[in-house]
């Protein structure tokens, strides 16, 4: 594996399911009592969130706990990124800290590329959603939770709904489960489809219904509030209708076929409450596993130097 | 004044001559007197002084990007003896005073003729228009107006600018670009934005605006020149307008001939200027565009920016790059060595038709008896590696660094006077 985490294109097949293994191996670990390992121990990881993501910023400050790093927690909120410190001073300061591994959220597509590329750090820098461009730790989870209910996905069909053009999560698994052997397709109002999007590995479609019956994982990807009055569809009643997955679009999947949202869900508008609330619905387990993918990635970057699964010693901790 | 015995130098790629170089003119080798300084020029080629219609020299205002003397010494280090210096500082080159202060600032460097932009409108608000007329009859003379930076997309407006500057035979040089449609764009919207997650640039933002501004130059019978043409469809439409008879012109840059937005995947701002990197398809034509006489002329858009504005993530960078020392050497790269044009036709394209354009009357001339001694001599031989540091510019945003570029300036001579002499500047 490389030395950073920046796109889902970073990582072969061979990369990608060493990390789902590794996880995989790590989350039995939730299950008990001390839900910890020395891996990492007096090694520092730092979040540099530049952007509010509570729940992504807590799932990699557990992940991190878990192995025993030092996490420091920099929201640019509450630093001087708000009085307007460049990246690179910043950057210089974390490096000076002694940061091994820099976990970046950034709203600027790049930014973590441009923290691992430009010299100003040494540490490893893992991309925790920059912009429109990727979120490749969720195309983890994701592909995780596929495969723990899928098994493997070679040859999976996995429908993706929503607002492809602005979301990092979209790239990111197109990437990962293309690498992993997944069909995908991307279903989206043709304003919400990248131009290009033919170049990538995937089919694409404007029609949810048709999409539905051989789709063995659905997921739902959240419609911004500020796209509703950039005239990239009509109203939010509209959206729902023609891509929102209600209870009859629900009723029209094959039954072992799960449904995911990578959250915060728009109850009533991407999701219906009850698709939601299902037992088929992935959507608390992927939160889970997001946990155990982020330790399985810190562990490979920081601990393994060439990867591996933890030693028997260590699981047994 | 010293008079220069320039020997064995190809005129415009042809037969080896002599240039005697006396009073600002060129004279007959055989009347070379006696204290004549030689300059052996044997394997140089010698073209008229380029002239650049697109620069941004900063001053007044972005003194910690450039000022009018160090963007002039790169221009002379480039090979340019007259330069256009765009509107957009601060304050804005909007009334005859400004225009005065950088002519005035640029004939106290005396690198090379600096001949001030006005803006179109009053700080280029794009809401009502500038003193044009101020600004044409002042000392500067200014015959080129652009917001540059900001389209004229008011379609009264820009039509009431084309229609005004008739009276003095100005031009309108229109930076073309559908506000609405490239709202936050940061690159060229193609399979690479939709990867990288940037938001686009489309092509159809130029086009739209090339197609509006032909149609109503040919409407009321003036001068358009359409600055910095990036893409295929543009080619297209100035084709297509100047068989229509209309009096369109375009320029394109350097770095619209040689860079592509494949180099954004870098994410490294360097990179990243306006209008943005086009693909190779793009470039493809637009070489073929300036071979064939549709593209006029190739201007620099020279833009410096200071380290901290490119130092930073891709959003957050100024756009724009340097041009001026490395354009001749692009030129040669990507049109000569590959056999798109000759050197005369490169001093069609790099100082005759722009100076035609900006009504530069002494520049831009044939080197023949009794022209301006504006002269650069540069030796195709050379291959150089480009280096940042050893610029003129303040700035160090060169997006060729590394890069190994054919061909070096030896020589400028602005009206006799060497501003560059033994590839250094003086």
């Amino acid at each position: 594996m490389r030395r950073h985490l920046l796109s889902s294109a970073d990582l072969t097949r061979d990369d990608a399911l060493e990390i789902l293994d590794t996880a995989a191996e790590l989350l039995s670990l939730a299950d008990r009592p001390i839900k910890k390992l020395p891996t990492l121990r007096g090694r520092t990881v730092v979040n540099l969130f530049f952007e509010d993501s509570t729940r992504t910023r807590i799932s990699f400050e557990a992940a991190a706990k878990r192995l025993s790093a030092d996490v420091i927690n920099f929201a640019a909120k509450g630093s001087s990124v708000s009085k307007g410190e460049s990246l690179k001073d910043t950057a210089l300061t974390l490096e000076a800290m002694g940061a091994d591994a820099v976990v970046i959220r950034h709203g600027s597509s790049g930014a973590p590329h441009r923290l691992a590329t430009s010299g100003w750090v040494r540490s490893c820098v893992v991309n925790a959603g920059d912009g429109t461009h990727e979120h490749p730790t969720q195309a983890l989870l994701d592909a995780f939770t596929l495969r723990r209910h899928l098994g493997d996905l070679e040859g999976r069909r996995v429908t993706i709904v929503g607002d492809v053009l602005h979301s990092r999560v979209a790239r990111s698994n197109a990437l990962l489960l293309s690498t992993l052997g997944a069909e995908v397709t991307l279903v989206a109002p043709p304003t919400l489809l990248p131009v290009g999007v033919s170049t990538w590995p995937v089919q694409t479609s404007y029609d949810l219904d048709g999409a539905l019956d051989k789709s063995d994982a659905v997921m739902m990807l959240r419609v911004q509030s500020e796209r509703m009055n950039d005239a990239f569809f009509p109203s939010a009643r509209e959206y729902s209708r023609r891509y929102g997955l209600d209870d009859r679009r629900f009723a029209r999947l094959p039954v072992h076929a799960i449904v995911m949202h990578p959250g915060p869900m728009n109850r009533g508008m991407e999701i219906s409450a009850t698709v939601a609330d299902s037992a088929r619905s992935v959507i608390v387990e992927q939160v889970t596993n997001g946990v155990a993918v982020r330790m399985a990635v810190l562990y490979l970057l920081l601990g393994g130097s060439t990867g591996g699964q933890p030693t028997a010693e260590e699981a047994a901790l | 004044m010293t008079t220069y015995l320039v020997t064995g130098v190809s005129v415009l790629g042809g037969t080896p001559c002599d240039l005697l170089l006396r009073d600002g003119r060129v004279l007959d080798p055989a009347d070379a007197p006696r204290d004549a300084v030689t300059v052996d020029a044997e394997g140089l080629v010698a073209l008229p002084g380029l002239v650049d219609l697109h620069t941004h020299l900063r001053e007044p205002g972005r003194e910690d990007a450039e000022t009018v003397e160090s963007g002039s010494r790169a221009a002379a280090a480039g090979g340019f003896t007259a330069v256009h210096a765009m509107a957009n500082t601060e304050p804005v080159a909007d009334t005859a005073g400004v225009v005065e202060q950088v002519h005035n600032l640029g004939q106290t460097a005396g690198y090379c003729d600096v001949r001030p932009v006005g803006a179109v409108t009053v700080g280029l608000d794009g809401r009502r228009l500038a003193e044009l007329g101020a600004m044409a009859d002042s000392a500067a003379r200014v015959r080129v107006f652009s917001d540059d930076g900001i389209c004229v997309s008011d379609a009264v407006l820009m039509r009431r600018a084309l229609e005004y500057v008739k009276a003095f035979d100005g031009v309108v040089a229109q930076h073309p670009q559908e506000p609405r449609l490239t709202e936050g764009a940061q690159m060229n919207e193609g399979a690479m934005s939709g990867v990288l997650g940037l938001v686009g640039w489309p092509a159809v933002a130029e086009e739209a605006m090339i197609a509006r501004d032909c149609l109503l130059a040919g409407h009321v019978g003036s001068r358009l020149h359409v600055c910095h043409v990036s893409t295929s469809g543009s080619v297209e439409l100035i084709r297509w307008a100047k068989s229509k008879g209309w009096a369109v012109t375009a320029e394109v840059t350097p770095h619209h001939l040689l860079l592509t937005d494949e180099l954004v995947a870098t994410y490294d701002p360097i990179y990243k200027v306006n209008p943005p990197l086009r693909t190779s398809e793009d470039v493809a034509v637009l070489r073929a565009g300036l071979a064939d006489g549709t593209i006029d002329c190739v201007a620099t858009d020279h833009a410096p920016h200071p380290t901290e504005d490119k130092e930073c993530e891709w959003g957050a960078a100024a756009m724009g790059m340097l041009g001026l020392e490395t354009a001749l050497s692009v030129v040669q790269h990507t049109m000569v060595d590959t056999g798109l044009l000759d050197w005369a036709a490169v001093a069609d394209r790099m100082s005759v038709r722009p100076a035609s354009i900006g009504r530069v009357f002494d520049q831009g001339q044939p080197l023949q008896l009794g022209s301006p001694a504006n002269v650069v001599l540069i030796d195709p031989t050379v291959v150089r590696t480009i280096e940042p540091m050893e610029s003129q510019s303040l700035s160090r945003n060169n997006p060729f660094r590394g890069m190994e570029l054919p061909g070096r300036v030896v020589a400028t001579f602005l009206r006799g006077r060497p501003t560059v002499l033994d590839g250094t500047l003086l």
